[in-house]
């Protein structure tokens, strides 16, 4: 088992969730409330890394954060190397393609949540903002432990993407799928056995964890 | 308002200047592919409990929630006092959050996951928030209840909850949505209770909306009556309740004696008043009914007798709390099944159902000479117009 290519994929799927959280609140909090009529084509764009091919969108995240993409030559000129091939780039493919897997959970438990409660709210004087995180937040936390665990599972687990973005360098951006191909065409069976055996378990707790909480019968509030 | 500054006590209210009234003209439409739906009600409550009725659909929730600011009037101008909350014409509409309006929401809508303090504290901030918190728990005896979840507790401590966490606030107009409607008796009568003890030291408007008869007569001190979005009628409960009006043509269809009258005197004290029938002497004592805003009596009126409510005598009867006895002549007996339809002229022509025991019994046939028995409260009356106007 490489161990180096475990911790990196731990540490881009941590990565990753945690910045998916943030940015995924905002994003599902709009979506449920807002009654724009184009709201529809900004859903489809964030659901779209469901249905695309990973290798489609590794290529387009690639292709935007080449030398000759304006994010690219932001970023070059910040740090003096390209995002490609390196850590960060994997980061931010990582993050478009499970962004679906945060916000939709979120924006399914927002929804959820009885707009009697927010008009209650707002007229004991609340403002959106503490509607939000003393009502709406506290109420939707099996929605955000589904999302939360999903973006990260889902990270842990990605293959196309990283491959097109980061490559396949060790300690930087060889992650336990692409260990787990390496291994497989070296026929090295024994080892691409034990990752992939480590990889099945750390998505079946997964699971376990967003169907548990989900439960209908566990109200976590009590 | 001088009547009011000597008959009230100064001490258990806020000064005069305080005493803040609840001015409502608002007018909204609804439009959908099941009905076209126009709110158009004007008002003014008085610091005190004004009961909101009507069959559902009638619009009284919208009308709350254009108060409370839920809900945004197309035209209008809503106010408490010199806090203007919207004004159609100048473009203010006064923020939810701002308006400072406590409403009781007929599901209640408290907090699931909060204790009933955490509930009641919700809309207070800093250090008043334990203090008034224990104080209005304390006053409305669920200090026993402060760390248990909704789910945990009864119906009638949700209600009081949701009514403390509604009043602690200090709202400077209470709405209350069929609140009590799902309570046992002795429970409604301690909450409305524990509201007008805590009315006693507030003195704001309160609108209690309800859909029940019961209701309007256990709390009233004014009513408004909300009919398709229009409010029909306002007065005391018993001026009110007792008599249904502005009747459609199908409900006028269900009286067999359907009469055009003249009001001739207000029984205030009584709650009766006296109409005279068009076209006749006959006088009848009907239930004291305010029409509109203007003066009763002069009011043109359509009265409504049930053909079933009307008892026939062949002697003159004594010693009867029916006040309308009127003497007259059978015109003609008719058999319909098995009810007897007698026309009997005592002045105008009246329809009377008997049995066919009592017409047996009491000899009834044309030419016979009768009394007419009808009390107060079977005679229901209605808008009607001026006979020169009708059509």
């Amino acid at each position: 088992m490489d161990w180096q290519a475990f911790w990196l994929t731990i540490r881009l799927a941590v990565v990753v969730a945690a910045i998916l959280t943030v940015v995924g609140l905002p994003i599902a909090y709009w979506l449920t409330y807002s009654r724009w009529r184009g709201k529809f084509l900004v859903e489809a764009v964030v659901a779209l890394p469901i249905v695309l091919p990973p290798t489609v969108l590794g290529f387009y995240v690639l292709v935007a954060l080449g030398s000759r993409s304006p994010l690219g030559r932001w970023w070059q000129a910040m740090t003096g190397h390209t995002l490609a091939f390196t850590f960060a780039g994997l980061v931010i493919g990582s993050i478009v393609y499970s962004l679906p897997f945060a916000v939709q959970p979120f924006a399914a438990a927002f929804a959820a949540v009885d707009a009697r409660l927010l008009t209650a709210s707002a007229t004991l004087g609340a403002s959106r903002l503490r509607t939000f995180l003393r009502v709406v937040l506290p109420l939707s936390v099996p929605g955000l432990v589904t999302g939360i665990v999903l973006s990260f599972a889902h990270t842990m687990g990605e293959f196309g993407v990283v491959l097109m973005v980061g490559g396949n360098i060790p300690g930087v951006t060889r992650t336990v799928s692409i260990d787990i191909y390496d291994r497989t065409q070296a026929l090295d069976f024994m080892a691409a056995n034990q990752t992939a055996l480590v990889l099945l378990g750390i998505s079946f707790v997964a699971m376990c964890l967003v169907y548990g909480v989900n439960r209908k019968v566990w109200v976590w509030w009590n | 308002m001088v009547e009011l500054e000597t008959a009230v006590g100064t001490e258990t209210r806020r000064h005069r200047e305080d005493l803040e009234m609840l001015d409502i003209r608002v007018a909204k439409r609804f439009s959908n592919a099941e009905r076209d739906f126009l709110l158009r009600a004007e008002c003014v409550c008085e610091p005190g409990i004004t009961i909101l009725f009507g069959a559902s659909g009638a619009g009284k929730t919208t009308l709350l929630d254009c108060v409370a600011g839920l809900a945004t009037p197309d035209a209008g101008r809503i106010a408490v006092g010199e806090r203007i909350f919207f004004d159609g014409e100048r473009g203010v509409n006064c923020a939810v959050q701002r308006r400072g309006v406590g409403y009781v929401f007929q599901d209640l809508a408290l907090f699931p996951h909060l204790s009933a303090a955490e509930n009641i504290g919700y809309g207070l901030g800093g250090q008043e928030r334990k203090k008034r918190t224990d104080a209005i728990l304390e006053s409305f005896g669920i200090t026993h209840l402060r760390a248990r979840k909704p789910r945990e507790i009864s119906g009638g401590e949700r209600q009081r909850v949701a009514l403390a966490r509604a009043l602690v606030i200090d709202p400077c107009v209470l709405l209350l949505d069929e609140p009590l409607a799902a309570l046992d008796a002795p429970t409604k009568s301690k909450m409305i209770d524990d509201l007008r003890a805590w009315n006693q030291a507030h003195g704001i408007p309160i609108i209690y909306v309800t859909h029940s008869r019961e209701e309007v007569f256990a709390l009233g001190e004014r009513v408004l009556v909300l009919e398709e979005g229009k409010i029909v009628a306002q007065g005391t409960p018993h001026e009110v309740m007792t008599a249904p009006r502005q009747e459609s043509v199908a409900r006028l269809a269900g009286f067999e004696n359907v009469l055009d009258a003249l009001v001739v005197a207000v029984l205030e004290y009584r709650g009766t008043m006296r109409c005279r029938i068009a076209g006749s002497k006959v006088e009848l004592e009907t239930p004291l009914v305010r029409v509109g805003p203007g003066p009763v009596s002069s009011a043109f009126l359509r009265v409504g007798i049930g053909a079933g409510d009307i008892l026939l005598a062949t002697i003159q009867p004594q010693g009867l709390s029916a006040r309308n006895v009127l003497p007259g002549r059978v015109l003609s007996l008719e058999q319909r099944d098995m009810i007897v339809v007698a026309r009997v002229d005592c002045g105008v022509e009246m329809t009377v159902h008997l049995t066919l025991a009592a017409r047996d019994v009491l000899e009834v046939q044309p030419g016979k000479e009768v009394w007419l028995v009808v009390k107060t409260h079977s005679c229901h009356v209605m808008a009607g117009d001026a006979p020169d106007e009708k059509g």
